[in-house]
């Protein structure tokens, strides 16, 4: 079940959102990142992308292939998965994005589909092994939903979901959980 | 920033007060506990638990569609419980509407004269009495007590929008101590209240170690000094209520000391047995730094709140007027 493979996350995909086990580890995510990390160049990659539309698409289409695969990732374009020790939390059948519901069984499986692990459950223990668990005190804001189907690549190095967390500890100031009012990318 | 209008002083029910705030605030041992809304429009039963509970609880929640069983709205069966005098906490969940319901329905309560609200993500439809209906889950929780605590802070909508008038509102946020990731659950607590939330009311507690762990790491975060906890307790009644706690209600675990202060005991000596453990565990969870108070989950026996406070050693609450 892992690696699952195309086919069967593809499968998934389409029956809604089902809890994934990440076909990738959380060390070679997170060393995978630092190699990607947003800066200039990045942002460059990224306005050129966006500026030729068909470059775009086959991108996208690249980084659709890669995390459907990997993560069961379902395209909503606003990536939380450096975030979320790579478990993909729009795998959550309830979609949630600032941890997992009070419904996880006692062996940490899922809720909905108790015969699978909470994604959650994964996701902080991959965390927590690699040294990262404080990243699940971010405040998450909610998804825009227009963005999906977007290149979740394109719009973090071009700094567009700068929005999704905020960091902010009890009793501190709270920024607003207002969303960016742009429009969608063309 | 201007300072927030509160809710308009014209509200439609009568004012009932703030007494879960004001006791929460005073340090006393606060109680509250549910009441399930009818499954249809006939109030008897309810305002028959809200006369039960009057002088014992604080507040009672009103539970908006549990187990995603559609029920009457808890706006509703809030509005009911203060006509007969009983603050209401309305409980308003994630499941079954959008960021632009859930705003609404906060603006609506509190205009109609409801003083608290639990928000909470909601079970899942799979399991309810409609498994075909789309669930929405447009916000979680955390956020919404993100979006609660803005609406009365600054008077914007999450759109940024100005309101005129926003909601004055205790606000409420749950958490299950007993599900995994137990490390994180207190983490997650301290999240809630950062995003805004007053007040906790956990899921049913049974293994009070874990429990103790758990408060102590929230203090440890700093929860506790924003935000005061209240512990989920309930009796069970009868076999098959703890079969029900054991297996149907997701998240719920019922400890092996529990589960064997039950062995053996007859059908008819359940009820006894469960009432005389609620009553203890209230006892203890007072002498729990950390805990304000206990919220009471007696599904369908209301009857036995008054009871187990009384074997607790809790005092009634002070009849207003």
């Amino acid at each position: 079940m892992a690696s699952s493979g195309q086919p069967e996350a593809e499968r998934r995909v389409r029956q809604g959102a089902v809890p994934t086990v990440p076909g990738a580890s959380a060390r070679f995510c997170y060393g995978l990142h630092r190699i990607v990390e947003k800066g200039r160049t990045w942002a460059l990659v990224a306005r050129t992308l966006e500026a030729h539309p068909k470059a775009y698409q086959t991108f996208t289409a690249l980084e659709k292939k890669t995390k459907v695969a990997a993560f069961g990732c379902r395209m909503c374009g606003q990536c939380a998965l450096p975030m979320t020790g790579y478990a993909c939390p729009m795998t959550c059948p309830k979609q949630l994005r600032n941890g997992p519901c009070g419904g996880v069984g006692a062996d940490g499986g899922c809720e909905v589909y108790p015969e699978m692990r909470c994604v959650w459950v994964q996701g902080y223990e991959r965390a927590k092994e690699t040294g990262h668990s404080a990243d699940f005190s971010l405040l998450q804001r909610p998804i825009d939903h227009r963005r999906f189907g977007e290149s979740s690549w394109v719009n973090y190095w071009s700094g567009r979901d700068d929005y999704l967390a905020a960091a902010v500890l009890p009793g501190g100031d709270r920024p607003s959980p207002r969303l960016p009012a742009s429009p969608p990318a063309a | 920033m201007t300072t927030a209008p509160t809710t308009s002083p014209d509200s439609l029910l009568p004012p009932v007060g703030n007494r879960l705030r004001d006791s929460l605030a005073s340090g006393r041992f606060a109680v509250t506990a549910e009441l399930t809304p009818p499954r249809g429009t006939d109030l008897t039963r309810l305002k028959k638990g809200a006369a039960l509970l009057h002088d014992y609880v604080d507040a009672a929640n009103l539970t908006d569609n549990p187990s995603a069983v559609v029920r009457l709205a808890s706006w509703a069966a809030s509005a009911a419980v203060i006509a007969e005098d009983l603050e209401p906490i309305c409980q308003l969940q994630c499941r079954d509407r959008n960021r632009i319901a859930l705003q609404s329905d906060l603006l609506g309560l509190a205009s109609i004269g409801i003083p608290n609200v639990l928000l909470l993500t909601g079970d899942h439809t799979r399991f309810g009495d409609h498994p075909e209906a789309k669930d929405v889950f447009d916000l979680d929780s955390t956020t919404l007590v993100w979006v609660a605590s803005t609406l009365r802070d600054t008077g914007e909508l999450m759109s940024g929008a100005k309101l005129q008038g926003s909601p004055r509102l205790l606000i409420g946020a749950v958490e299950n101590p007993s599900a995994p990731p137990l490390e994180f659950r207190a983490q997650r607590l301290a999240k809630k209240v950062a995003a805004g939330a007053e007040f906790i009311q956990t899921q049913y507690i049974f293994d009070l170690d874990n429990f103790r762990h758990f408060v102590e790491r929230a203090g440890e975060l700093g929860a506790l000094d924003h935000c005061k906890l209240l512990a989920g307790l309930g009796p069970i009644r009868s076999p098959r209520a703890l079969e029900r706690l054991s297996h149907s209600i997701p998240g719920v675990v019922v400890s092996d000391d529990v589960a064997a202060r039950f062995k053996g005991v007859k059908d008819e000596d359940f009820a006894e047995v469960g009432l005389n453990l609620c009553a203890e565990m209230v006892a203890e969870l007072q002498n729990i730094p950390g805990v304000s108070g206990v919220h009471l989950m007696a599904f369908a026996w209301e009857e036995s709140v008054p009871e187990i406070l009384t074997r607790a050693g809790v005092a009634a609450r002070q009849r207003r007027n």
